[in-house]
């Protein structure tokens, strides 16, 4: 193995805080040789992070689920072509060409996981969560669905079925919550607020804002 | 390969831990990373399944050791080094001393920032418009191939040998595990397998339940 591997390797001996100014000087390190190479451009590296921290989010997501609230002909439309639907309100690209929207409802409840390794709507929900990308969520979801959500604080009823959807190719996946009780009447913009990223990956559900759980 | 990134089913992990109102990135320098790797693979060197692969191919004990952009970051190092676009002396010097000497080459395809949003925009192009015959139809009975390859696949070990059904047909893609391991692409039908719970992991589960796999039709059979 190459000296770069060695020294990685040697890296996590010691104590966490070292490890990461280790980490830290690698990855400028990287950076400031691929610049030099002419291989990256800086500012193209700054509209890079800067699409992913302030553009995309599950803000994004939050509005394709509130329009198929109040929207039945988006809904249909969102359920047979769920990537056509989503690209009308430009939520499109990378890690989101092929999408599939998987409704729930009170006998049906949809989890989204990638156990191989990270796979997640972007343009939808931006980039995943560090506990959707981690070793207990990714080994779990698909083995003890209702364990991890009971987990969660989300109790689904054993009348209730659990679909879990392993993103192993290049679909990438998004929940439609049940829109809650006493929310009647709600504009578009108003319901958006409500819905989560977690509710969107299937780990929670959606609730008014006084708190209490939809009614089942 | 069968590595420790194929999760699925494994215990001993722990619970699953949300960490409230979690920021999008938790050290200035995972930023760069998703950067680096993003805007390198732009390159066209190598595709979004190599890439994938690349991060399999850390060790697994140290996989297991590393945050999420460590291994990212572990990645891109294995890929620049491999397909040359980075002399091992050249980013050795570096990491003694940020100002040592490189050698320039840019890059025809460089990431420019004009092209940043198009490029994400656009994304990548996994689906194929190809006409390719259809082995499988949604209903049909089928069985995951129980294969144990050394490289890339995303049939996960869980499945392997498993009886379903198909759900859906999503269309026809580019075939990750011939992709990633430098194969081609071999567009072919992919599809969702609907596994009930109990096929896969036993009596002790939810008669209910199912899980979905996306999977090739190179990966399955007729049952």
């Amino acid at each position: 193995m190459s000296d770069a591997h060695d020294h990685h390797g040697h890296h996590h001996d010691h104590e966490d805080g070292s490890r990461f100014s280790d980490t830290e000087l690698r990855v400028k390190a990287l950076e400031s040789l691929l610049v030099d190479k002419g291989l990256v451009d800086p500012q193209a590296l700054d509209a890079l992070i800067d699409t992913y921290e302030t553009k995309v989010g599950p803000r994004n997501g939050a509005r394709v689920v509130a329009k198929a609230w109040t929207d039945p002909a988006f809904r249909e439309w969102l359920l047979r072509d769920a990537t056509a639907a989503i690209a009308s309100l430009g939520y499109t690209g990378r890690q989101g060409e092929d999408m599939v929207v998987l409704e729930n409802s009170p006998k049906v409840h949809n989890l989204v996981v990638c156990t191989l390794c990270s796979c997640y709507p972007w343009p939808v929900l931006g980039l995943p969560p560090v506990w959707y990308k981690s070793a207990p969520y990714r080994s779990r979801a698909v083995i003890d669905p209702r364990g991890v959500m009971r987990e969660l604080g989300l109790d689904v009823g054993e009348d209730v079925e659990v679909r879990v959807w392993d993103s192993t190719a290049e679909v990438r996946y998004l929940v439609l919550p049940e829109r809650p009780a006493g929310t009647e009447g709600w504009s578009e913009d108003e319901l958006a607020t409500l819905v989560t990223r977690d509710a969107m990956i299937g780990v929670a559900r959606v609730e008014r804002p006084d708190g209490k759980e939809s009614a089942k | 390969m069968n590595g420790v990134h194929d999760m699925g089913g494994m215990h001993g992990f722990g619970p699953v831990e949300i960490e409230p109102d979690e920021p999008w990135f938790h050290h200035e320098w995972e930023r760069r990373v998703l950067a680096l790797t993003l805007a390198a693979g732009f390159l066209g060197e190598w595709n979004i399944d190599t890439s994938r692969h690349a991060r399999e191919r850390m060790p697994g004990a140290e996989y297991l050791a590393s945050t999420y952009y460590e291994k990212w970051l572990w990645g891109l190092e294995r890929l620049l080094l491999e397909r040359g676009l980075v002399p091992q002396a050249e980013l050795d010097a570096r990491l003694r001393d940020t100002a040592a000497p490189v050698r320039r080459t840019g890059h025809p395809r460089l990431l420019t920032a004009e092209n940043v949003e198009p490029l994400l925009k656009k994304g990548g192009n996994a689906r194929v418009n190809e006409t390719v015959p259809a082995r499988f139809a949604p209903g049909d009975r089928v069985v995951a191939h129980n294969i144990n390859p050394t490289g890339h696949t995303r049939l996960p070990r869980y499945a392997r040998g498993r009886a379903g059904v198909v759900d859906r047909d999503h269309g026809v893609f580019i075939f990750a595990d011939s992709h990633a391991m430098g194969h081609g692409p071999q567009p072919q039908h992919l599809y969702s397998i609907r596994f009930a719970a109990r096929e896969l992991w036993g009596p002790e589960v939810s008669e209910r339940d199912a899980v979905y796999v996306d999977l090739w039709e190179a990966h399955l059979d007729a049952a």
